[in-house]
């Protein structure tokens, strides 16, 4: 079964018309996606590289039963785009866009608690590479061929990073059961304790490799769960240990979430709570077959 | 995006905060004469550079007369201060900010973040203001008041009066004090700042709320919107390698070391510099290339890095998803052809037309070297640099 994308996913592909939007679609397909339709506002009745498209997002839900939305629109109306996917009733959003205001991401977060927790949406991005479940569907942009369908478990912030990890892995044999990018925001949809407890509950995965990244707090969050939830083994990579301190957050932001923002906090954290540290981003392959073994 | 302080004052002013009377001078005759307009026997003249802890550097000076106001103006102007917040090569003077001097009876911190835990908007503040904020969280905590912004209906008047009434305030001051905390959300919320810090925030000996200090930056992925803050932008204070960049659309970090890295995507950017630390080298610089890199794109990168004269060594570092292996080693033949370089340089490509692209720089005949994964373009490009300065050394 994997985790949020299987071949039985029905994907609703937002913005589809744009050149972006119609490029990965096609990529989707050409790799078993059960692509049913697109979204954009105007041309709905068309059809695109024979897709239906419609006006909106509920429209298509109503004709096709999508319950996985892409959406590839511009970053400047994205947050638009996920908050139509949400009122539609679509169950998974992955969120391509890099550049959403964090304002807008605010507005977001705030407007999809408007449903009870059971029929909200899972928003996965903005600023990722997408999902996957190798051999059987993909929601993003990533290269489908260096990913070996098998049983870990894949969680970044990245998608190069994620690359380097996913092909490591085939190059030792060893597959992956999803590979999920949560994205390089700030405010993002899903941390990396919502994915990790996704895995822990999936029969087809055994252990879970994180790739993190310097600031928030949202790998210090993920060790705790990790401590007290996780019965699987977990590997985390952490980039940013040689990266300069304070050029993105102000004075005020260091106070209130100075806890775990640097890659060595979060390294000394994250190996309390029992996580196997990949040392270097060469040895993602290496340390995730001694884990495994 | 920062902005100086005068600009973050004006914006103050306009959502409805009070502030010192003041104009901005370009010369110390203009001092002279901005204080001559303003009423008061005491002025400040203030260093307009993208930092804070001015005071310490020499960049704030009370002055008691026009000689003292000129005197300052003509030391600050065209000096390059240096603070922790700046870094070692400090920022250049070019414009400074003249002010009636205030009588202080109390101070307070007040800022507004985007709290990534809360994924809102929080406002800190503490009546142990004029102190840093650090200082203030090792050594008065429990001075510390946090209060949460629910973005559906934004700051509201009872929020404002609760930390109003936590820092101490007299309760004649509590109106006041509430349109200062109000203004400083809407003004957040109108301009798509990501944090608004007023420390200090003063009551006055005549019982006035006034921002004294202010340092306000900016969403880059709003300014879209925001045309009128755009306008508030002054490279002269960017480090100009950032802003060489910046200009062409790439996501550049000057650091101080000597391998220029030109990598996609942010994550296996900031990964390829940890390498080279490994590896025993220093990075030059972080640029994420981004998806979808054009050969000219490419060859732009190569110019971004190029305009340190520090680098010695470029480490190339792509793993192609919707990018293509072979337009990365087509830009990278380009640049070594076009550019005429010398410095030794490695490359490693991986993913989509990975074949493609060795093959093109496999037969280009140029003397660049390739890497099959990270660790092994990381050593490569470690060892090439050292041969290369030991070459300069002889």
């Amino acid at each position: 079964m994997a985790i949020l994308i299987n071949r039985n996913s029905r994907v609703l592909v937002t913005g589809l018309t744009g050149r972006i939007g119609s490029f990965h679609a096609q990529d989707m397909i050409n790799h078993g996606t059960n692509v049913v339709g697109g979204v954009t506002p105007g041309k709905g009745g068309t059809k695109h590289n024979g897709l239906p498209v419609f006006n909106t997002v509920k429209g298509a839900v109503a004709e096709t039963g999508a319950d996985l939305a892409i959406c590839f629109v511009p970053p400047p109306f994205a947050a638009d785009a996920i908050m139509e996917a949400a009122d539609a009733g679509i169950q998974t959003c992955v969120c391509i866009a890099d550049g959403i205001p964090a304002q807008d991401m605010i507005k977001v977060k705030r407007y999809m608690r408007r449903y009870k927790a059971e029929k909200r949406m899972r928003l996965i991005g903005p600023n990722c590479a997408g999902i996957i479940t190798p051999g059987q569907a993909f929601a993003g942009l990533m290269p489908p061929h260096i990913y070996l369908p098998g049983r870990v478990g894949i969680i970044g912030r990245s998608g190069t990073l994620g690359y380097e990890a996913a092909s490591q892995m085939k190059e030792r044999g060893i597959g992956v059961s999803t590979s999920v990018g949560i994205g390089g925001d700030p405010i993002n949809g899903s941390s990396f304790r919502d994915i990790l407890e996704l895995f822990e509950n999936d029969p087809d995965t055994d252990a879970v490799v994180m790739v993190g990244e310097i600031g928030g707090p949202q790998e210090a969050e993920a060790a705790a769960y990790i401590r007290d939830h996780m019965t699987k083994p977990v590997a985390a990579y952490i980039a940013g240990l040689s990266a300069p301190k304070g050029r993105r957050m102000g004075h005020a932001g260091a106070i209130v979430s100075a806890f775990g923002e640097s890659a060595q906090e979060k390294v000394e954290i994250l190996s309390e709570a029992g996580v196997t540290i990949v040392p270097t981003p060469s040895s993602f392959g290496e340390v995730v077959q001694r884990m495994v073994a | 995006m920062d902005i100086h302080e005068y600009q973050a004052k004006e914006l103050l002013k306009r959502f409805g905060v009070q502030v010192p009377r003041g104009g901005i001078a370009y010369s110390p005759e203009q001092a002279v004469y901005r204080a001559s307009e303003l009423s008061g026997d005491k002025w400040v003249v203030k260093a307009q550079i993208h930092s804070g802890a001015r005071g310490k550097a020499g960049g704030v000076r009370i002055c008691a007369n026009e000689k003292e106001i000129a005197e300052a103006a003509q030391w600050m102007l065209g000096r390059v201060l240096v603070t922790h917040q700046t870094g070692p090569q400090g920022k250049l003077v070019s414009r400074l900010y003249v002010e009636e001097a205030t009588k202080i009876a109390q101070e307070i911190y007040l800022a507004f973040v985007m709290d990534r835990k809360e994924e809102r908007v929080v406002v800190v503040a503490s009546g142990q203001g004029g102190m840093e904020i650090e200082e203030i969280s090792a050594n008065e905590p429990e001075s510390i008041i946090r209060s949460v912004v629910d973005p559906a209906v934004g700051m509201q008047a009872f929020q404002a009066r609760e930390i109003a009434f936590s820092l101490g305030l007299d309760a004649a001051l509590i109106p006041q004090a509430v349109k200062t905390i109000t203004g400083c959300y809407r003004m957040m919320e109108d301009t798509d700042a990501n944090m608004v810090e007023i420390n200090p925030l003063v009551v006055t000996q005549s019982g006035e709320i006034m921002a004294l200090d202010a340092k306000v930056s900016f969403d880059d992925n709003a300014l879209f919107r925001r045309p009128e803050i755009m306008e508030m932008r002054d490279k002269s204070q960017e480090d100009t390698r950032e802003t060489f960049a910046s200009d062409r659309g790439l996501n550049y970090i000057g650091l101080d070391g000597q391998i220029g890295c030109i990598v996609n995507g942010a994550g296996l950017a900031m990964a390829t510099l940890d390498m080279i630390k490994m590896a025993g080298g220093e990075p030059a610089n972080f640029l994420d290339v981004g998806g979808g890199a054009s050969p000219e794109r490419v060859l732009m990168s190569f110019q971004a890095v190029l305009n340190d004269p520090d680098v010695e060594a470029i480490l190339v570092n792509i793993f192609a998803g919707i990018n293509r292996c072979d337009w990365i080693a087509e830009g990278v033949i380009r640049a070594v052809r076009e550019l005429d370089l010398k410095l030794p340089i490695v490359v490693r490509l991986s993913g989509t037309n990975v074949e493609e692209g060795r093959k093109l720089i496999a037969e280009s005949g140029l003397p660049i070297l390739t890497a099959e994964t990270l660790a092994e373009a990381a050593e490569k490009a470690v060892v090439a640099w050292k041969a290369a300065t030991l070459k300069e050394a002889v």
